[in-house]
């Protein structure tokens, strides 16, 4: 039997390769007791986290990361149907891009999300008054919000502004350049957390939630 | 007897031939800080090339550094395409709703003819307007995006990196499209009185795209692009990872190269060394919160690490100054440059890098 690392490594060799066949061979090929969610959390997860991990260290390209990302996401929406995937006591959570048009970083994360069982709401591209409005309508608990515009980082203090100024709880993650390049930035703004990637984000949540998901 | 201080011109240009000249030249790419000058709006500084010159001349002389930037703003390239800019208070106009909304739409495209295009014309005579007050005491930089990477403001980023890898040859006739935009439009800037051309490529920073990808689209693309350019060009990754293709980008026939501050100065000069001068890689977005001796630290460092030998000119990572950053950082980087980069950099062994 293969042993379980050197089969994440083959995984994230062939998602690197943007082998989308032989993505779908190795998780057919499983032992058929494997649960979908346990596909999921033992090879594509860890691979996921692999390739981010890779790209912060500069031996993976974003683009190889966000392909990477989308043929997970699609196994994942044809292999795990969600209410087959879903994790449980997961918190209620949104991602969405701020003011500039920019999309990939969210595409990303939302992708490497749901390839590791997330369920969340996609905002798409929001202002700071909306983002407040639809947060609070659809009971979000953490919104995760990505940029690459400066100034559109500086809005999340705006929208932390907002937020509590309605007595509100709900977590924000931030992520994006500007985040990369001053570690200082995200506490500046007022968020909660930052993730210099997007494997990041699981134990972000878990953490801000004080373990729920 | 007192030597005459050289030009901005001579310094820059001496540096390029990796020979010391008198000090580090600076180039401080200042855009938006134009608007503060002037105490207008930024939508408003860049509606008049007036405007442009008047701030980039007052910019100048405040920061004394070694160029005129005649950059406006990335977007102005798909403006000229039809594209839709924001304008931000508090940055640069971005670019906003792609303008390529589905691939298919690349098979009837076809580039904006430079001079009949009034966003550029705005350009090119802030340029020439510039020439005429600088003459050849600094050189004058203009901007061209690079045809690999004006797509992400095309079409978007995630559309166009499935384009890339799934529809080959959609890629190559947007890339045969944006090569003859781009060559017409670096062109133009030369001809109305830049100096050199900053080809900016961040899609082909190792960031974003594989060695094997670059090899095969990025380095082939920049290579035929710079062979038409009439002038001196410096390739820019914005803020992106590049040091494994150095060797790649030296062969494109690029003189300078833009360097991240995610990459060891040190290491990029040593692997550019009598190729390629390097430029940068003065963090812009820490820049903001800086302390005076903090500004003097970080120019101190890139000094000891690229200076000694010549081939370097500091500069921020990007390729533009954010808006954020106070004056009193700027003065300070240039305070810091006369007092640390004069040649022979003999405190270097001493530094504690």
């Amino acid at each position: 039997m293969t042993d379980s690392k050197e089969l994440v490594g083959d995984f994230e060799q062939a998602l690197l390769s943007l082998d989308r066949l032989k993505v779908q061979k190795m998780v057919m090929e499983l032992d058929e007791s494997w649960m979908p969610i346990q596909r999921v959390e033992k090879l594509v997860a860890p691979a996921l986290e692999r390739i981010g991990s890779g790209w912060e260290q500069g031996k993976v390209s974003l683009s190889q990361v966000y392909m990477s990302g989308r043929i997970c996401e699609e196994l994942v929406d044809t292999r795990l149907p969600s209410t087959a995937a879903g994790r449980k006591n997961q918190p209620r959570m949104a991602i969405a891009v701020l003011n500039d048009y920019h999309m990939l970083g969210k595409r990303i994360v939302y992708s490497v999300l749901r390839a590791d069982g997330f369920d969340l709401l996609d905002y798409g591209r929001v202002e700071t008054e909306d983002l407040v409005r639809r947060v609070n309508k659809d009971g979000i608990e953490v919104v995760l919000i990505s940029t690459l515009m400066l100034p559109s980082a500086l809005s999340v203090k705006d929208v932390k502004a907002r937020l509590n100024g309605a007595g509100s709880d709900i977590k924000i993650v931030v992520g994006g350049a500007p985040f990369r390049f001053d570690s200082q930035l995200w506490q500046d703004v007022g968020a909660d957390a930052m993730a210099r990637n997007a494997s990041e984000i699981g134990e972000i949540i878990f953490r801000l939630t004080g373990g729920q998901s | 007897m007192k030597q005459p201080e050289i030009t901005s011109m001579q310094r820059v240009l001496t540096t390029l031939e990796h020979k010391e000249p008198d000090r580090v030249p600076l180039l401080l790419l200042v855009t938006v800080h134009g608007a503060k000058e002037l105490g207008v709006s930024i939508k408003e500084y860049f509606s008049r090339a007036e405007n442009v010159v008047e701030g980039q001349l007052r910019m100048r002389a405040k920061y004394r550094h070694d160029c005129i930037y005649g950059f406006f703003y990335a977007p102005i390239e798909v403006e000229a395409w039809g594209g839709e800019v924001i304008y931000p208070d508090d940055g640069p106009p971005n670019s906003g709703r792609p303008f390529i909304g589905r691939a298919e739409a690349i098979t009837g495209l076809e580039p904006p003819k430079v001079r009949e295009t009034g966003c550029l014309v705005r350009v090119l005579s802030a340029i020439e307007m510039l020439k005429s007050k600088v003459g050849d005491e600094a050189p004058i930089i203009g901007v061209a995006m690079s045809p690999f990477s004006l797509p992400v403001m095309q079409m978007g980023f995630d559309k166009y990196i499935e384009l890339m890898y799934e529809q080959p040859d959609l890629f190559n006739r947007l890339m045969k499209i944006n090569e003859e935009f781009c060559v017409e439009w670096a062109n133009a800037q030369l001809e109305a009185g830049a100096t050199a051309i900053c080809y900016f490529d961040p899609v082909s920073s190792t960031t974003i795209t594989t060695r094997e990808m670059y090899m095969e689209t990025g380095f082939p693309i920049a290579k035929r692009t710079l062979a038409r350019i009439k002038g001196p060009t410096a390739t820019h990754m914005a803020s992106g990872r590049c040091l494994p293709i150095v060797g790649d980008i030296a062969q494109t026939g690029t003189a300078i190269i833009g360097t991240s501050v995610l990459e060891d100065l040190a290491e990029m000069k040593s692997a550019c060394t009598g190729n390629l001068t390097v430029l940068g890689n003065l963090n812009g977005i820490e820049m903001r919160r800086w302390t005076t001796a903090e500004a003097e630290f970080a120019v101190k460092d890139a000094i000891a690490k690229a200076g000694p030998g010549g081939g370097f000119i500091l500069s921020d990572n990007h390729g533009e100054i954010p808006w954020q950053v106070p004056d009193d950082v700027l003065l300070s980087i240039s305070e810091a440059v006369r007092k640390w980069g004069k040649y022979p950099l003999d405190w270097v062994q001493d530094h504690k890098k």
